[in-house]
């Protein structure tokens, strides 16, 4: 059975908190339960992995807890504000100035570089790093002026890295980052999104598919049919650098 | 796709109804013009003469080529009409006492011909009879031969010989002031004193008949009985006319379905090459499967077609729709017993055979991209776009630019050809709206120059024949007449190697302070002491420069043939005319001091007191006033001009919608992917919207000062196609109407970018993240 979250972790600042969210997709006359009744909560500064099968609800949980998408029913609030009730504009803000989004597919925009690409989000961020010392932290000094088209998916997904985290989040949320990723080059995407956990204590949430990156999380959440089956935690983490697949 | 597939129909549906409207209504006015020729038989030649006996019917018979002959009496009438005060004129016309003439038949409209018993009956025409309200049994009175009678109207009727009434030499048809009678032969020979002859002749020719030989054979038997020489359909005013509206409507339905035809075109291209890259894999998997390289093509060329087929089949249908309204407009001007509508099947097939090789033309790069695919690189996704640091950035100018700025200027300069065929498109969309404003503009400018700064005067009094100068003295002596100059106007054939045109030469006196001769650029022309100055369409008629000899055959009084040396050639927007100064034209004449009538200004209170005392002066044919002058001839012209403003405005509009909104979609479906991932990154929508509407916005704005250039070119090219004896379209375009034409197209760019923002804030930001590009 899992263990249960222990006390001192109740003393933490809790990030997200989700209570019986429920995600239902209508096409025509096939009701899609994506959520039927998730309750999990996010603390500051730690890492959480998701793990679940395909189809279990782990990008929905994830998009919703981001603001790109809206719950059929239940609860979400981000440090105390409900992103249920929350209108358009005011998840675009909270998009804008407090979450760092990374995605298996990296979305850069194809006709910027990769300074401008951070250069986006820094140029309407409140408080954000130079775009220089993002691509910084995650190796990338010496590619800065090439386009996507011309680097390679690892370094794609870095700038990405650097994009979501170049305007000091108060939370990274992503989506199988190294899913298209061979295992050398997902460790050094996984390296970055650990270290900047690690120094800037930004709360993270990791979905994979993969087992063995569970292992460098403090939490490990898992998804079955829409529903969080189990919450585990880790007594140590363990440094990408030591996880292999 | 069904938005952009939306805006092609719109823009070949304007293209083919265009096409269709002018030609069938060009069709239909022929075929309706050639029967109506047939069935009241139109004559071949006519001839104007003082008097003749009867008997030299006979003789003029006998010349090789005539057919059948009639004489007619006919007379130039000054009018009186009640309730109207301004001066009317009409030409009474004989009809014989027997009934229908044999040529130039009447179509009668309403009651009968008049009775020959009666000496006060008279059939009137019909634009002349509407214009007043006139009905069968309404009266008026006319001066006929110095003596006011009142005539009662038994019929209203239509001619071959005036489909357009039009006052000889004025400048525009009148309906109002100038009108047809015809009276029977024995009251209007019994009034002119003119019982046993006749002073106009209308006959036909057999075929084959060489027509300038009838013509000098003609003019050799007259010409003792005062002959004004013969002349045959082309100098015939209502023929002419109506072959230069011909004209004109070939030229319309040639200039704007092909500026359309190329605008879809192009937006297929633009949506073909869009389609068959996104559907790659598609094609792929058909050549998996063993279609070849040909069944693929044919695939996408059914498309094209497909997509054509809409905007053909409602084009053709709103073709034959505003051709009907179209000639209707016609009909008010030029009349026919029936407008006979007319849609020649090959008007259809070449609608139908241009538009969609013209589509297919447009589309070929892409079909034959899509057929060569081999299926393994298909297969493959398409290879990511390249982008480039923009030469405006190299050059120091983006260091400034935010990154969606940026991110316009690069998607701008990454489709340099597409970019430049859609400011082209919208360009032309801006210059079709301003050539529909060109046509007001300088009919407003023409109007202008003929009859404000170049005609003073208040009223043109006309003499029955040429008077003495005493005339003058006498009507400056008429009280309210501030100011009074005299003119000279002879009628004259003008030859010049094998060409010839019948018109007349205006004798105008020098440093005329009410009717100055004025240049295009609207200086006064000084008359020189000798020789004559033409205006140069006339010039270019007759082919002749300053400096060459011309031969004058005067039509009147003496019938003198005399040469006179062309002393330059004006710019004169309205007419067909020679100018001379009055004494040397009296002296070309060698008959004295002779004046055929006078300039006068006069005192507003007076004015209609003045044109009364000259309707019942014996010695005056008729009285013209300038400011009705100008009504009239935008009563004429504005029907039609609205009609086509409309037409042209609606065109213009369907152009740049179809351009900028196709645009805005293919932006939009190139762009959802990135727009979507800056909303995921916290962009508002307007932000995105700015970097989607902004592309566009860059090149509307670039397009309109192009859509200027190529408006004033393609306004160039029409007034060029649209000269014609009645007028010159000067190249005139106002301000106002360079605005209106940027207005037009920033509004259409507004609709296509609302429509575009509705779907951008309905972007599904989740979708762009579960796939690769
Ligand atoms: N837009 C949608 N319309 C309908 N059904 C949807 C939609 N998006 C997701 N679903 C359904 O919701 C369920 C959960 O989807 P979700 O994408 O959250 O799964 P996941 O755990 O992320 O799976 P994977 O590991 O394959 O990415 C699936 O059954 C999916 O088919
Ligand atoms: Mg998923």
């Amino acid at each position: 059975m899992s263990r249960k979250i222990d006390a001192a972790d109740k003393t933490k600042e809790i990030v997200f908190q989700v209570k019986d969210l429920a995600k239902t997709y209508k096409m025509g006359e096939v009701e899609v339960h994506a959520l039927r009744g998730a309750n999990m909560e996010l603390y500051a500064g730690e890492l959480v992995v998701l793990l679940g099968p395909s189809g279990s609800g782990k990008s929905t949980l994830l998009n919703i807890l981001g603001g790109l998408d809206k719950a059929t029913s239940g609860f979400v609030s981000y440090r105390g504000n409900d992103l249920t009730k929350a209108s358009e504009q005011e998840l675009t803000e909270y998009r804008r100035f407090h979450v760092g989004f990374v995605f298996q597919f990296y979305n850069l925009i194809p006709s910027l570089t990769a300074l401008e690409n951070v250069a986006v989000v820094t140029e309407i961020a409140k408080n954000p790093m130079k775009p220089e010392d993002a691509l910084a932290l995650v190796g990338l000094t010496e590619r800065l002026d090439h386009f996507p088209a011309q680097l390679s998916g690892g370094e794609q997904q870095r700038v990405a890295i650097a994009r979501a985290i170049s305007k000091n989040p108060q939370v990274m949320l992503c989506d199988e980052p190294t899913g298209a990723l061979d295992s050398q080059t997902g460790v050094v995407v996984l390296e970055a999104l650990e270290r900047v956990n690690r120094e800037l204590g930004t709360a993270t949430a990791i979905i994979t598919h993969n087992v063995d990156i569970a292992a460098m999380a403090d939490r490990v959440i898992h998804l079955s049919n829409g529903r969080i089956s189990e919450v585990t935690a880790n007594k140590v983490r363990k440094s990408p650098h030591d996880i292999q697949w | 796709m069904k938005g952009q597939v939306f805006a092609i129909t719109l823009v070949v549906l304007s293209g083919v109804s265009t096409f269709v409207m002018f030609i069938t209504t060009m069709h239909s006015l022929d075929r309706t013009r050639n029967s109506f020729y047939n069935d009241y038989n139109f004559a071949d030649v006519f001839v104007n003469l003082k008097r003749a006996p009867e008997s030299l019917k006979e003789k003029i018979k006998e010349v090789p080529g005539v057919n059948r002959v009639e004489t007619r009496v006919s007379a130039h009438v000054k009018l009186d009409i009640n309730g109207f005060s301004e001066p009317v004129t009409g030409q009474i016309v004989s009809v014989p006492d027997d009934g229908q003439p044999m040529l130039n038949r009447l179509h009668i409209r309403k009651g009968r011909l008049a009775d020959s018993t009666k000496d006060n009956e008279v059939v009137i025409n019909e634009t002349f009879a509407h214009a007043h309200g006139f009905n069968l049994g309404d009266k008026f009175a006319a001066v006929i031969n110095g003596k006011w009678k009142k005539l009662t109207i038994t019929g209203i009727a239509l001619s071959p010989e005036f489909v357009l009434v039009m006052r000889p030499y004025s400048m525009s048809p009148d309906f109002k002031r100038y009108g047809i009678l015809w009276m029977s032969r024995k009251a209007i020979s019994r009034a002119y004193n003119m019982e046993g002859a006749f002073n106009n002749i209308a006959l036909t020719l057999y075929p084959g008949a060489k027509v300038s030989d009838v013509l000098r054979e003609l003019d050799n038997i007259v010409e003792r009985y005062g002959g004004y020489g013969a002349y045959d359909r082309k100098d015939q005013i209502s023929h002419r006319l109506l072959n230069e509206e011909f004209n004109m409507l070939r030229n319309m339905s040639k200039i704007f379905p092909t500026i359309f035809i190329c605008v879809a075109a192009f937006l297929l291209n633009v949506v073909m090459s869009r389609t068959i890259n996104t559907q790659r894999e598609q094609v792929a998997a058909l050549k998996a499967f063993g279609y070849n390289n040909v069944a693929i093509g044919i695939h996408y060329a059914q498309l094209v077609v497909l997509i054509v087929l809409a905007g053909l089949v409602l084009g053709i249908v709103a073709g034959i729709w505003l051709g009907g309204i179209l000639g209707g407009i016609y009909m008010e001007v030029y009349r026919f017993p029936a407008l006979v509508f007319v849609l020649k099947p090959w008007v259809i097939i070449s609608a139908i055979f241009i538009s969609i090789a013209s589509a297919l033309v447009g589309t070929v790069h892409s079909l034959w991209r899509a057929a060569q695919q081999p299926p393994a690189e298909a297969m493959r996704a398409e290879p990511p776009a390249k982008y480039k640091i923009t030469l405006l950035e190299k050059m120091g100018v983006g260091r400034k630019f935010s990154q969606p700025t940026r991110i316009i200027a690069r998607n701008i300069e990454r489709k340099p050809v597409r970019t430049m065929l859609s400011i082209l498109g919208i360009a032309v969309a801006c210059a079709t709206m301003i050539s529909s404003g060109f046509f007001k503009d300088s009919v407003d400018y023409m109007v202008n120059v003929q009859f404000v700064l170049s005609q003073k005067e208040d009223m043109a009094v006309g003499f029955v024949e040429p008077t003495s100068y005493r005339a003058l003295y006498e009507i400056k002596e008429m009280e309210g007449v501030h100011y009074a100059e005299t003119f000279r106007t002879v009628p004259v054939k003008f030859r010049f190697g094998r060409s010839s045109y019948k018109t007349v030469i205006n004798g105008i006196e020098p440093d005329s302070r009410l009717h100055p001769l004025l240049d295009s650029n609207l200086k006064p022309v000084t008359l020189p002491q000798e020789g004559i100055i033409l205006n140069d369409y006339l010039g270019k008629i007759l082919g002749v420069k300053a400096g060459d000899m011309l031969t004058v055959e005067i039509l009147e009084g003496s019938k003198a043939i005399r040469q006179v040396q062309v002393v330059s050639l004006v710019k004169l927007y309205l007419g067909v005319m020679g100018y001379m100064d009055v004494k040397a034209l009296n002296r070309l004449m060698r008959e004295g001091e002779a004046v055929s009538g006078v300039y006068l200004t006069a005192d507003n209170q007076y004015q209609e007191k003045l044109y009364r005392s000259f309707v019942s002066m014996p010695r005056v044919s008729g009285t013209i006033v300038r400011k009705n002058e100008i009504r009239n001839f935008y009563d004429v012209q504005a029907k039609g001009m609205l009609f086509f403003t409309f037409i042209a405005t609606l065109m213009a509009g369907s152009i740049s919608i179809g351009v900028v909104y196709n645009n805005a979609r293919i932006a939009l479906s190139e762009r959802s992917r990135e727009l979507s991932s800056l909303r995921v990154l916290g962009y508002t929508r307007g932000e995105i919207s700015y970097i989607l509407l902004g592309e566009l916005v860059v090149i509307a704005i670039a397009a309109i000062p192009l859509g200027f250039i190529i408006g004033y070119a393609l306004c160039g090219y029409i007034a060029a196609a649209l000269q014609s004896d009645l007028f010159r379209v000067p190249l005139i375009i106002e301000m106002k109407t360079f605005a209106l034409a940027a207005v037009v197209v920033m509004i259409s760019a507004s609709i296509s970018g609302l429509i575009v923002r509705h779907k951008l804030d309905h972007l599904d930001l989740v979708e762009v993240l579960k796939t690769r590009e």
